[in-house]
């Protein structure tokens, strides 16, 4: 798109661009620390997550106002208009993927044992691995305006979904089987729906991506897939 | 994937106070206004944005025939009112004028007092029997422009005494003295400081409910403030017509896109 007339405001709007950016980055770092202190059960690594957390919050808060000034002085409309908005909530979306790390870290410091099963970690970093390259296209949708890669990304999140849904069934089977894994299990449990959460933020940023590019709205009707099963719908 | 909303479907044809069906204006050899077809609705307020020069004011213009006052301007295609082909030879064009009505950038009120500027048109139009009628219809006029509590106990005062804000309303007083059905604004409100013109759409938006109205507007802010619907012209031609909230938040034409976001080369 071509350049406003008026220079400052493409800085601004790059300069706020440049900011989710840094924020989609720094999510993307303490998810997967947060994950990796779950799994190799290290606390240092479990502090700091928790500590840049903070970071994310005070971005959010710079992108707030940098958007109400923008606003003020601007007027945005059109394009502009729906990107002011839609960073906006992508800020939201990134700062609640940021609480949901730290949420696991938390856990992490709360369970302080290692985990006993092996193949449960292999579960939950694979369902991390999917929700990070969600959460890691659907950066790379916003910053190179690519309402398509928007949309995709809005459709794989059934697949985060349906990993999360086995790892619930098997996180059930061993709370079945010993009743000494349930206060572990039930951490796990939180940790893999905070993880299953976080594709939810990145489809969000996706449909909001996909408004800011188009000017239309993703259809929000895709096949859901949840621990709940058809039992409710 | 849901479009908010399809712009062909929120203009039918059914709903239609003016229709203007591949409109051409030429002033000598300059092609001003180039195949412009739109309806516009009826209780409602339509805004032509556009940048310097792109015909809005011009085809404004056409509507009430304005330029028939202009030697050199030739005007093709058709403009029906209410399914009355306007430039019908048997038409006179005092009498549209006084159905639709005209409010410009710059209030002139004509160097008379208050009473007189507003009993102008129902004089010269015999739209009153005496002076009772006569009065009657300067204190409709003047309260539906808002303008009557601030004048009602001057009314022989000159009109040019008036501050900017209070002249161009009583412009509008004016215009719809003679019970006009579209009232046409070019720029109303470029020469009033923020309070004028907020109290001047205040005034757009209560008089909408009784007349058709087109205004010719810089400020986009105004447009989306006070339009229904919003048409944006580009070197004489209709580029995009729609819900003023769609082409203020989504408009489908790329033209449209770079005027309303300050990005035109």
């Amino acid at each position: 798109m071509a350049d406003h007339i008026v220079k400052s405001y493409d800085e601004e709007l790059s300069a706020l661009a440049g900011k989710i950016a840094e924020m989609g980055g720094l999510a993307e770092v303490i998810v997967n620390n947060s994950v990796s202190a779950l799994v190799t059960q290290d606390l240092e690594l479990a502090r700091q997550t928790i500590a840049q957390d903070k970071r994310i919050d005070d971005l959010l808060q710079e992108i707030e106002m940098r958007l109400i000034e923008i606003i003020a002085r601007r007027q945005p409309l059109g394009k502009d208009l729906r990107e002011i908005v839609s960073a906006g909530r992508i800020a939201n979306d990134l700062e609640r993927v940021g609480d949901m790390a730290k949420n696991i870290a938390k856990r992490v410091i709360a369970i302080d044992a290692g985990l006993n099963s092996k193949q449960l970690a292999i579960g939950l970093e694979h369902l991390t691995e999917l929700a990070l390259n969600q959460l890691k296209r659907v950066l790379d949708a916003y910053a190179s305006q690519n309402a398509d890669m928007a949309a995709k990304v809005q459709e794989d999140d059934a697949e985060v979904d349906a990993v999360y849904t086995s790892l619930f069934r098997e996180l059930l089977t061993y709370m079945m089987e010993d009743p000494r894994n349930i206060t572990q299990c039930a951490h796990l449990l939180f940790c893999a729906k905070n993880i299953e959460r976080i594709g939810d933020h990145a489809t969000n940023i996706a449909e909001n991506v996909y408004y800011m590019v188009s000017g239309d709205r993703l259809s929000e009707d895709r096949p859901k897939v949840d621990e709940l099963g058809d039992k409710v719908s | 994937m849901n479009k908010i909303s399809s712009f062909d479907e929120t203009n039918d044809m059914t709903d239609s106070k003016i229709t203007a069906r591949n409109v051409q204006v030429y002033y000598g050899d300059t092609h001003a206004i180039k195949d412009v077809s739109i309806n516009i609705k009826p209780q409602a307020v339509t805004a032509f944005i556009g940048p310097s020069g792109c015909g809005k004011s011009t085809f404004l213009r056409t509507i009430n025939r304005m330029n028939d006052t202009i030697d050199i301007c030739r005007v093709e295609g058709k403009i029906l009112i209410d399914d009355e082909d306007i430039y019908d030879p048997k038409v006179d064009p005092v009498q549209l004028r006084a159905k639709v009505g005209m409010v410009f950038q710059k209030p002139n009120p004509f160097p008379k007092s208050i009473y007189d500027n507003v009993a102008y048109g129902p004089r010269i139009h015999g739209l009153a029997r005496n002076k009772s009628e006569l009065d009657e219809i300067i204190e409709s006029s003047l309260q539906k422009a808002g303008l009557w509590a601030e004048v009602k106990d001057r009314l022989h005062a000159p009109g040019t005494g008036l501050s900017g804000g209070q002249q161009q309303r009583l412009c509008i007083a004016r215009a719809i003295a003679v019970s006009p059905e579209v009232i046409l604004m070019d720029e109303p409100c470029s020469a009033l400081d923020p309070i004028a013109t907020a109290k001047v759409e205040e005034l757009i938006d209560e008089l909408r409910e009784n007349y058709t109205i087109v205004i010719v507007t810089h400020s986009m802010q105004q447009a989306a403030r006070v339009s229904q619907r919003t048409a944006f012209f580009h070197l004489g031609v209709l580029v995009e017509e729609g819900l003023t909230q769609d082409i203020f938040t989504s408009p489908r034409d790329k033209r449209t896109e770079d005027y309303i976001t300050g990005r035109f080369g």
